[in-house]
C-alpha cells in the first residue's frame, strides 16, 4: 500500500479473535440500486435468481430505512412515509438479527450501501464495513479505469478482489459474540 | 408469575404494536417520545401504515436468508432506538420501539403475549384479527410496562 502514500487503508483490519466461518453473503450497492460487488462464501440456500434476489435486497433495505427515519423518536415531525430520503438523513439502522442470520448495514454519505450477512451470533461489525468501505475508495473510487455506477469486475479491478479475499479471510475469522 | 416478574429495565419504551397475521394494526401503544414528552408522534394513519410496513418487510427478511427456515426479523439495532419484534406460532406479531441498549425486552414481549392470550383471546366479544378494545388488557398491560418503568426511574 505504499504506493497510495499515507491512506487511510494502511490502519489494520477490525481485530479478530477466535476462529470461525461466520460471513455469509456480503453486497454493495451504489445509491440508484446497481449491485456493484457481490460475493459469497455460504449460501446453501437461493430463493430467487441473482437480480430479483439484489433487487429485493436494496428494496428492503430502502424501505427499512424509510421505515427507521419514520419511527425515530427523538426527532422533530417528517415528511410522509416512503419520501425519499437523502444518505445520511433521518435515522437509519445499522443491523437486523434474525434466528438464521445477522445482516449489517452501512451508507457512506455519497449512497455507497455495504451490506454484510453473518452468523447471527457475529458481533458488531461497523468496523469492518466502515474498513470494507475504505477499501473501496481506495481501489474502486480512486481507480482511474472505473467507471462509476458499474459493477466492480475482476478483470479491471484486481487490487480490489485480492484486497476483497484477503478480507474474506478476516471476516472469517471474525468474533462470534 | 410471568406478570410480576418482568425485570429491570435500565431505559425507555417508546411505542408497542400489535399486527394481526395479515399486517393489519390491531393494537398501537405510545409511552411518549425521548425525555416522555408524551407528544404524539405518530397519527393513526402513519402508525397503521408503519404497520404494514413492518410486516412486509419481516416476510421479506424470509426471503433472503442464507440459510433454512427463516422466522424473520427478531431485533432492529438503529442509531437512536431498538425495535424487538416477538412472532407468535399463530403469525400475530408484537413489537416494542425502545431506547438503545434496553435489556429484557423479550421477555417484556412474551409477558404481553401471555396478556394478550388471557385478555383479549378469551374474551368472548373480542372478534379475531380486529383492533383490541379490552379494558382489563390495557390495564394489565400498563402494570407490565410500568414496573419497568418504574424500575428505571430507580423507586
Amino acid at each position: 500500500m505504499q504506493f497510495f502514500g499515507g491512506s487511510d487503508v494502511s490502519p489494520s483490519p477490525p481485530a479478530t479473535t477466535a476462529a470461525g466461518h461466520n460471513a455469509n453473503m456480503m453486497y454493495m450497492f451504489n445509491r440508484n440500486g446497481v449491485c456493484l460487488f457481490y460475493r459469497e462464501w455460504n449460501r446453501p440456500l437461493r430463493t430467487l435468481n441473482p437480480q430479483q434476489d439484489h433487487k429485493l435486497m436494496f428494496g428492503l433495505l430502502f424501505s427499512l430505512k424509510s421505515l427507521t427515519a419514520k419511527m425515530d423518536p427523538t426527532s422533530g415531525d417528517k415528511g410522509n412515509l416512503g419520501m425519499p430520503q437523502l444518505p445520511g438523513q433521518g435515522c437509519s439502522f445499522h443491523s437486523f438479527k434474525t434466528n438464521t442470520y445477522k445482516l449489517s448495514f452501512m451508507e457512506s454519505p455519497s449512497g455507497i450501501k455495504i451490506i454484510l450477512v453473518t452468523h447471527p451470533k457475529t458481533g458488531d461489525l461497523r468496523e469492518s464495513t466502515k474498513y470494507i468501505y475504505n477499501l473501496y475508495v481506495e481501489y474502486v473510487a480512486k481507480n482511474p479505469m472505473y467507471s462509476p455506477g458499474t459493477p466492480i469486475s475482476s478483470g479491471s479491478l484486481v487490487d480490489f478482489r485480492n484486497y476483497l479475499m484477503g478480507l474474506s479471510l478476516f471476516i472469517k475469522l471474525e468474533v462470534a459474540n | 408469575m410471568a406478570t410480576t416478574t418482568t425485570g429491570t429495565a435500565a431505559a425507555a419504551i417508546y411505542s408497542l404494536y400489535i399486527i394481526n397475521k395479515s399486517g393489519g394494526l390491531i393494537y398501537y401503544k405510545e409511552y411518549g417520545g425521548v425525555g416522555g414528552t408524551g407528544r404524539m408522534r405518530m397519527d393513526t394513519n402513519d402508525s397503521l401504515r408503519v404497520a404494514s410496513l413492518w410486516h412486509s418487510m419481516h416476510a421479506i427478511s424470509q426471503q433472503l436468508s442464507p440459510t433454512p427456515s427463516c422466522s424473520g426479523i427478531d431485533l432492529l439495532l438503529a442509531d437512536s432506538f431498538d425495535l424487538h419484534c416477538f412472532q407468535s406460532l399463530t403469525g400475530t406479531k408484537f413489537f416494542v420501539v425502545c431506547e438503545p441498549g434496553t435489556p429484557n425486552m423479550e421477555s417484556l414481549l412474551k409477558v404481553i403475549y401471555e396478556l394478550y392470550t388471557d385478555y383479549v383471546l378469551k374474551n368472548p366479544f373480542y372478534e379475531m384479527e380486529m383492533p383490541i378494545r379490552c379494558e382489563l388488557f390495557d390495564i394489565n398491560l400498563s402494570v407490565a410496562v410500568q414496573k419497568d418503568r418504574v424500575a428505571l426511574l430507580g423507586r
